[in-house]
């Protein structure tokens, strides 16, 4: 992303935000972590494995199971000046802190006039895929993507891991960090100066004419595996990263499709009311009239997540799925 | 309250072009009146209206293709002005009731214009054309009727591709008349959709219609010797065409054998009590249309030639009523003129008959063991069996002669 | 630790300009409850009112050791403690009409009053959810090495929320200097404390996460400030959050859509024989320390500040509506 050299360096997707939270703790004192075994434990995707050594307990807190209470904790210290990274261990659990992030963080800035914003940041493990069943594979972030107030990054790279959480910690406001468990394992080259990045804009992954495929998060990977695999059928996908879910980068998304004419959203959320459907309408009401086929979704099935294996992944969206509902949009082979 | 919709001019037409409004907002209208051009492949039209009152609402503008069904205009009748009122207001409401208006739109024209039935192929092309609005829009910009493009996509929808390939296709039949017309680019295009309408409806006939042709011979030597007597009394202006009396005889022996003047719809046999006779007039650029005369039997000769006159002359200038482009209960085709011996027509559905004439020619006839020199037509019929059968057929012919022979009866 | 109640015998050594203070801030809160019942009667404030009467000496009371700098988290029955911390009337009048000159602009209403400058934190109207974020303003005091204390203040309806429960086990945990003030009136909303929870003492549950804690008459001004200023000494020396349980008492309805049916007519005129009000000015009298003409005095005042605040109210302006979508996210850039 900067390009400022081509030195890299090997690393996995953990380590990179890992990296990041170290970065941020060294810059600024006002930074701390908190939350549920990110201490001894060292996180429980071992994330922040090492951290409670090197800063020690109190910039690196372990939490009661109070996720209400230590995320509201956590809006109250960025009131208080602080500047505090709160991981809730997975979105699942973030449901018990939701009053905090949706009634308090998110209505703040706006119920007092503008006087107090709350430059909160709170990181957050999501998605399926991993036989946790019902209860452990939520992806809710195109849920919280509806509440105005916050921000609503997912990040899919090692850049974005590496490079959001900076620029989300000098953000005035709450922003949410969606991290798919599947990705933490995920390796590949890193610059070796790699640092904050930008979190307003989309990214476009791949370049593309026949259609345009937007997605986030881990669906990335299937969606460019996908791209493989249609070039070959001669069918060229432009592939969108949305990164940020809310807010939105309209522009890079609507102009795509109004070259490419055709839209396919690979969400990994439930499709009633999910991020794909508002993508979906936006596409219709800004460039209907590049639409050359109708807007098409792939969500996860609208099941609780099942525990057996091959239920799971065909409740996920699928690479093979991207492919041939993109053969049959594109109508070549299909 | 009444929605003027773009009327359906035949089986084969699905949309037209408004050229034209005869009235504004306000005006006062009644049944009849012409308060609209419009522009269909076959040539331009006006369009009468069926409801007395006030225009309320003009909806598609000058220059706009639609589809057979959309709403054109609203009319308010005279005795609901609150109504009218309402209507204005809420915006929302109106649209609204278009859309419900354009679902029910085969009933809809049949309350319209009573005499039109609802042609299988009309209630077809009503269908809300699927177009990506990618290729909607190129269409328009491209200036290509969607009506006429086959969809490539799912379930037929026309997309960009298509209409690419439209536009492509037009370029090349463009290119091909320029040389000799080179400045009638836009009457090349009348002919194409002509071509293509003709096409569609002969297709559907010779598809669809089981004929059975017979052929008979007339003497026309009286009936031809009493019009050029006639003709001898009358100013250059009033004189008399053999196709009146041809048209007039048909007229006359369809009132003897009714089956043959009627539609075939729905898997059944309708007869009409009203004689409209279409009338196959060639035009000099090349194509054909078909406009009717009403009510042949209840006219004069006089009148029938009048009505003659006026509806080639309007034929040829391109303005001929709607009614005129969908009445037609039965088509007689006359190739005389060009030398043909026979006709053998191809019958314009739902019509379940076509009278063929060919020329008039002087043949050796014997007659009561003479032999002379007479002047003979051919006639034939071509009739759709699903309806008659060759008996009925035979008669009808028959009938004709008759009245040929003896035009004292006509 | 519980502490009882504490005895009247250091009120007799009350100032008589500190007796007048803290009356006057009663009687203004008061009159200024008053006021907006009238007004929200005419229309004029919408939305839900709370109404404070009857527990004014709580609010007056605890905002006497209070410093400046530190801050505040209230409920949404929270006029009382934003005028005794010292906002304007004038600009709470405002907001619960809707003003922009109002101190949360007209954004938040009647339930959401914030000010910047004497650092209070709302006006939160979800019932529990102050007391989490005040445990992290107090984090972010201690961990930043200042001497500040944050007073929470919430209802004995927010004791049986989970939020209560593990805001006082983490402040305990961390020693984060939080006052938790619970002003018990016995009431959420219209269901009585006794069929809310199995332990009707709330100082008990405070023990049981080792905090200390203390209950107070919170009908007695004096016995309110010595009770918080004790609490305040104890969380500014770095012991840890304290629990403060104030027994008080609302005159008025739950909001202004409330028949009441939940309590007796004779309960309210019993507990109204102890309106703080009355009786701190009867002793003050008693005392020889004022006169009906210094109360009469007091109330003019009252009621010229609550018709200055009226006035200041109507002359307000509406923010105009292009503005509609300010202060969803900050305006000014990352740092």
């Amino acid at each position: 992303m900067n390009g400022k050299t081509r030195e890299t360096v090997k690393t996995t997707y953990r380590d990179a935000i890992r990296e990041a939270i170290r970065e941020a703790m060294r810059r600024d004192e006002r930074v701390f972590l908190m939350g549920e075994d990110v201490g001894r434990y060292g996180g429980c995707f071992a994330v922040s494995k090492g951290l409670l050594e090197e800063f020690g307990p109190e910039r690196i807190r372990d939490t009661p199971l109070s996720e209400s209470t230590f995320v509201g904790a956590g809006i109250g210290a960025a009131l208080g000046g602080m500047r505090p990274i709160v991981e809730i261990m997975t979105v699942n659990f973030s449901l018990l802190a939701a009053d905090q992030i949706l009634n308090t963080a998110a209505t703040y800035l706006h119920m007092s006039g503008g006087l107090f914003n709350v430059p909160l940041v709170i990181r957050m493990a999501t998605g399926g895929g991993k036989q946790l069943a019902a209860q452990h594979s939520h992806s809710l972030e195109g849920w919280y993507a509806h509440i105005p107030g916050i921000k609503v990054l997912t990040p899919a790279t090692l850049e974005d891991a590496r490079g959001m959480l900076w620029t989300a910690l000098a953000d005035p406001d709450p922003v949410l960090i969606f991290e798919n468990s599947t990705l933490y394992n995920r390796e590949g080259e890193l610059s070796v100066d790699a640092g904050a990045v930008d979190i307003d804009h989309a990214r476009i992954c791949r370049q593309g004419n026949d259609i345009t495929i937007i997605t986030y998060g881990a669906s990335l990977y299937k969606v460019l595996d996908a791209a493989d695999i249609l070039e070959k059928s001669g069918i060229s996908a432009e592939v969108i990263d949305l990164r940020t879910l809310r807010p939105l980068d309209d522009a890079a998304y609507l102009s795509s499709v109004a070259k490419t004419h055709r839209a396919l959203i690979v969400d990994e959320g439930w499709r009633s009311g999910s991020i794909s459907a508002e993508v979906s309408a936006r596409i219709m009401e800004g460039v209907f009239y590049e639409l050359d086929c109708p807007v098409e979704r792939i969500c996860t099935a609208e099941v609780p997540m099942p525990y057996a294996s091959h239920l799971e992944q065909a409740a996920l969206p699928q690479t093979e799925t991207i492919v041939t509902t993109v053969k049959r949009m594109v109508r070549k082979n299909g | 309250m009444a929605e003027f919709c773009m009327p359906s001019l035949g089986a084969d037409m699905k949309a037209a072009t408004l050229i034209e409004w005869k009235v504004k907002p306000g005006d006062f209208i009644k049944r009849g009146d012409i308060i609209a051009v419009v522009e269909a492949d076959k040539g331009i039209i006006e369009i009468e209206v069926f409801e007395e009152g006030v225009v309320d609402k003009i909806i598609v503008p000058e220059g706009k293709n639609v589809p057979v069904g959309t709403v054109l205009a609203i009319i308010s009748s005279m005795k609901e002005p609150s109504e009218t009122k309402e209507e204005k207001i809420v915006e929302g409401q109106v649209i609204e009731k278009k859309e419900t208006a354009l679902k029910l739109e085969p009933e809809k024209v049949l309350v319209q214009e009573k005499p039109v039935p609802p042609l299988p192929e009309v209630l077809e092309g009503k269908k809300h054309f699927k177009v990506s609005p990618l290729a909607r829009k190129l269409a328009e910009e491209l200036n290509i009727d969607v009506s006429t493009i086959q969809g490539s996509g799912a379930d037929g929808i026309i997309n960009r591709a298509d209409v690419e390939k439209a536009a492509k296709e037009r370029e090349l039949k463009k290119k091909i008349p320029v040389t000799e017309k080179a400045k009638m680019p836009k009457e090349v295009e009348y002919q194409a959709g002509m071509r293509r309408a003709i096409a569609a409806a002969m297709s559907r006939s010779n598809r669809d219609i089981p004929h059975y042709y017979l052929e008979t011979r007339i003497d026309m030597t009286r009936a031809l010797q009493w019009l050029e007597a006639e003709n001898q009394k009358r100013s250059i202006k009033e004189r008399l065409l053999p196709a009146v009396l041809l048209l007039k005889a048909v007229a006359r022996a369809l009132k003897d054998v009714p089956g043959l003047n009627g539609y075939w719809i729905d898997e059944r046999h309708q007869m009409k009590d009203e004689i409209h006779i279409g009338f196959a007039i060639s035009l000099r650029q090349g194509g054909l249309v078909v406009p009717a005369i009403h009510n042949v039997d209840k006219k004069s000769i006089d009148e029938l030639m009048a009505a003659m006159s006026d509806l080639i002359a309007r034929t040829r200038a391109g303005r001929l009523r709607s009614s005129e482009m969908t009445d037609a209960t039965v088509t007689v085709t006359s190739l005389g003129d060009l030398g043909v011996e026979t006709v053998y027509g191809v019958i314009y559905p739902p019509q379940v008959a076509l009278v063929g004439f060919g020329r008039i020619s002087e043949m050796p006839w014997a007659e009561n063991g003479m032999l002379g020199i007479r002047r003979i037509l051919s006639a034939t019929l071509a009739a759709d069996h699903r309806a008659t059968d060759g008996n009925r057929g035979a008669q009808f012919l028959g009938s004709m002669k008759r009245y040929l022979q003896e035009v004292s009866m006509l | 630790m519980n502490k009882q109640e504490t005895t009247q015998k250091e009120t007799d050594k009350i100032s008589r300009e500190h007796a007048l203070h803290l009356l006057y801030q009663m009687l203004l809160i008061r009159r200024f409850e008053d006021k907006s019942a009238e007004l929200y009667s005419a229309m004029k404030i919408r939305g839900f009112l709370h109404l404070y009467n009857g527990e004014e000496a709580v609010a007056v009371g605890v905002m006497q050791s209070l410093k400046p700098e530190d801050a505040i988290v209230a409920t949404y029955r929270e006029h009382g403690q934003a005028l005794a911390r010292g906002i304007s009337a004038g600009a709470i009048m405002a907001e619960m009409y809707g003003k922009q000159e109002g101190c949360s602009r007209g954004r938040g209403g009647s339930m959401h009053l914030f000010d910047a400058k004497t650092r209070f934190y709302g006006g939160n109207a979800i019932v529990g959810c102050g007391l989490p974020v005040a445990v992290g303003l107090a984090l972010a005091d201690k961990m930043q090495g200042k001497k500040n204390v944050t007073c929470c203040l919430f209802g004995d309806g927010a004791v049986a929320e989970g939020e209560f429960h593990e805001s006082l086990n983490l402040a305990a945990l961390w020693k984060l200097p939080v006052l938790f003030f619970c002003e018990n009136n016995l009431y959420a909303m219209g269901t009585a404390l006794r069929y809310s929870h199995s332990v009707a003492d709330l100082s008990k549950k405070a023990e049981s996460y080792a905090v200390a804690s203390a209950s107070v008459d919170g009908m007695d001004i004096l016995a309110v400030e010595s009770a918080a200023k004790e609490a305040v000494e104890y969380v500014r020396g770095g012991k840890g959050p304290y629990f403060l349980e104030f027994r008080t008492y609302r005159f008025r309805a739950h909001s202004m859509f409330d028949p009441q049916l939940y309590r007796t007519k004779e309960e309210v005129e019993e507990w109204k024989k102890r309106d703080p009000i009355d009786t701190f000015a009867h002793r003050l009298i008693k005392q020889g320390l004022i006169n009906d003409e210094n109360i009469k005095e007091l109330e003019m005042k009252v009621e010229k500040e609550v018709n200055d605040a009226v006035a200041f109210a109507e002359a307000g302006t509406w923010e105009p509506v292009e503005d509609l979508t300010r202060f969803v996210y900050s305006e000014r850039k990352r740092t």
